[in-house]
């Protein structure tokens, strides 16, 4: 056989190959939803996302936990936000190349790495305990937004490096110190990145469940939260309480898959307001 | 007066600019030609101390700027970059409107009065030949411009804070020829108010826009005349061999 024949058959082979995987990833993806939506849409009624829990879990709805979650994703990004972002800036703008830099970022990789039970542990013995906030709302932000803080960290720090120097460039030629520099060049033009960062924490943020084990959800409460210490239910607890160890287990099924559609839809609603403030950014500093 | 004394640079150990000395004359277009690598962009950037930015350069010798000694200690680096104009290879105008890509260098030196920042964008950009183009549209993108406006809205941006001297890296390498033709005819303008240093690989450009031509190899100053002797009656056989094409 010839060269050329060989050449296109081995082509078509690995292109197949890849193909068929990118099919079969899809497939699998659609198929969990696909069994979510088949078994939790018919429970998806305005009261279910609106009232309180009632008989044991198996009747009413599920209000409280959104709002328990909701608040729980606001309070993290309040607390990851502005934390990650800085040290971002700092381990990208200021940071020596030194010793401590690289310490400062095998440390982050290594925060990335640690399983999300460690950080449940570890909101409950320094927030709960140490600084006695009790099961409350701020404990599960604060354990939440460290678990997100590495993600927010590394990719502030890769958007901000994406940035050309000779942005940086002129504006120092014109007299702008390095904090001007930063903040009214660099930064605008780094925030379409910074926000997918942003967008990934909150997908992971929302549906952990232990972090907020020990440190805020409740087991049932089926009221709202009146501050930032009380406790709250939250979506993904709620869901595995109703799975593994609710009063009714038989009963409380459709309520499960009904919690776990609804965790979805809220992810998915959030990831997509991120992304259109990132489109709407990105249009504005977009450069040809 | 801008001028360069017994100036030595280094990149670590690399000796990147060696004991260069010239004396810029003021209101003319000097160009700073030669191969790549030869230290051209390094000298240029020596007199706004961009150069600074990179970690392990040593400067040795003195730049003086209107009779003061811009490497020495105590000297206001900002203050230094308004008076001495950059203009880049790329144009890189900000991710802002165009009104706010020429006010920029106003609103980072403290000037906040509107009414001033507006009168003196609208001069830049009449300066720069490019308010006719954009005065109805001074709120939308920069990026909405193309390539040769953008580059004259950074030459605006970089009038706006009223420097004297102005330093330009080869300005139109990355433009069209109508684009080109544009920033030499402006710099030909500006060089009536302004001090003009430009870096160029374009011996036709260098020799069209620039009253003055440095020629530097590996790092030395060979040649500084006016551009006429350097292009028709070089002293030097090298400078000779580079302005006719034969390397480089």
């Amino acid at each position: 056989m010839n060269h050329s024949i060989i050449k296109k058959i081995t082509q078509a082979i690995a292109f197949n190959i890849f193909r068929i995987m990118s099919v079969i990833l899809v497939a699998i993806l659609f198929s969990i939803l696909a069994f979510i939506v088949y078994r939790g849409a018919s429970y998806i009624t305005w009261d279910f996302i609106t009232k309180m829990p009632e008989e044991g879990m198996t009747k009413g709805g599920i209000f409280p936990a959104i709002v328990g979650t909701l608040s729980l994703v606001a309070g993290s990004m309040i607390v990851a936000f502005p934390l990650g972002v800085c040290s971002g800036i700092y381990i990208n703008e200021y940071a020596p190349e030194n010793g401590f830099k690289r310490f400062i970022k095998l440390m982050t990789n290594n925060l990335a790495g640690v399983p999300s039970i460690v950080f449940g542990l570890f909101g409950m013995s320094l927030f709960v305990n140490t600084l006695k906030f009790g099961d409350s709302i701020i404990a599960g932000s604060l354990t939440l937004g460290l678990l997100a803080l590495p993600v927010i960290i590394r990719v502030t720090e890769e958007a901000l490096k994406s940035i050309d120097k000779t942005y940086r460039e002129a504006s120092y030629a014109l007299g702008a110190t390095k904090l001007q520099t930063i903040v009214k060049v660099v930064l605008p033009m780094s925030m379409p990145n910074i926000l997918t960062g942003l967008i990934l924490s909150i997908g992971r943020v929302s549906g952990e469940t232990a972090p907020i084990l020990f440190t805020v959800a409740a087991y049932f409460l089926p009221k709202l939260p009146t501050s930032i210490f009380d406790q709250v239910m939250a979506l993904p607890y709620h869901l595995y309480v109703l799975s593994t160890s609710g009063t009714n287990m038989e009963e409380s099924r459709g309520m499960a898959y009904g919690t776990a559609l609804v965790l979805i839809i809220i992810v998915l609603i959030l990831n997509l307001i991120a992304n259109i403030i990132r489109h709407f950014l990105m249009k504005k500093i977009k450069h040809k | 007066m801008i001028e360069a004394k017994n100036l030595n640079l280094y990149y670590g150990a690399f000796h990147a600019l060696k004991d260069i000395n010239l004396k810029v004359a003021e209101k003319s277009v000097t160009a700073l030609i030669g191969p790549s690598g030869c230290g051209k962009s390094t000298f240029l950037r020596t007199f706004n101390r961009m150069n600074d930015l990179i970690p392990g350069v040593k400067i040795e010798g003195d730049i003086i700027v209107d009779d003061e000694n811009i490497y020495q200690k105590g000297i206001d680096v900002d203050r230094l970059r308004k008076r001495v104009g950059m203009v880049f290879q790329k144009p890189n105008p900000f991710a802002k409107s165009i009104f706010e890509n020429v006010a920029y260098g106003m609103r980072v030196n403290g000037i906040s009065n509107e009414k001033v920042i507006k009168e003196a964008v609208e001069q830049s950009l009449k300066q720069s030949a490019l308010w006719d183009e954009v005065k109805d549209s001074l709120k939308k993108s920069a990026y909405a411009l193309s390539g040769g406006q953008q580059q004259r809205l950074c030459i605006a941006r970089a009038l706006a804070v009223e420097p004297t001297i102005l330093l330009m890296d080869e300005p139109a390498s990355a433009l069209d020829p109508i684009s080109t033709a544009k920033i030499e005819e402006l710099i030909h303008e500006l060089k009536k108010k302004y001090t003009i240093l430009i870096v160029t690989h374009n011996m036709q450009q260098a020799a069209r826009v620039s009253d003055f031509t440095a020629f530097f190899y590996m790092g030395s100053l060979i040649e500084y005349d006016l551009t006429k002797t350097i292009f028709t009656n070089p002293a030097k056989q090298q400078t000779q061999n580079y302005v006719t094409g034969r390397f480089g």
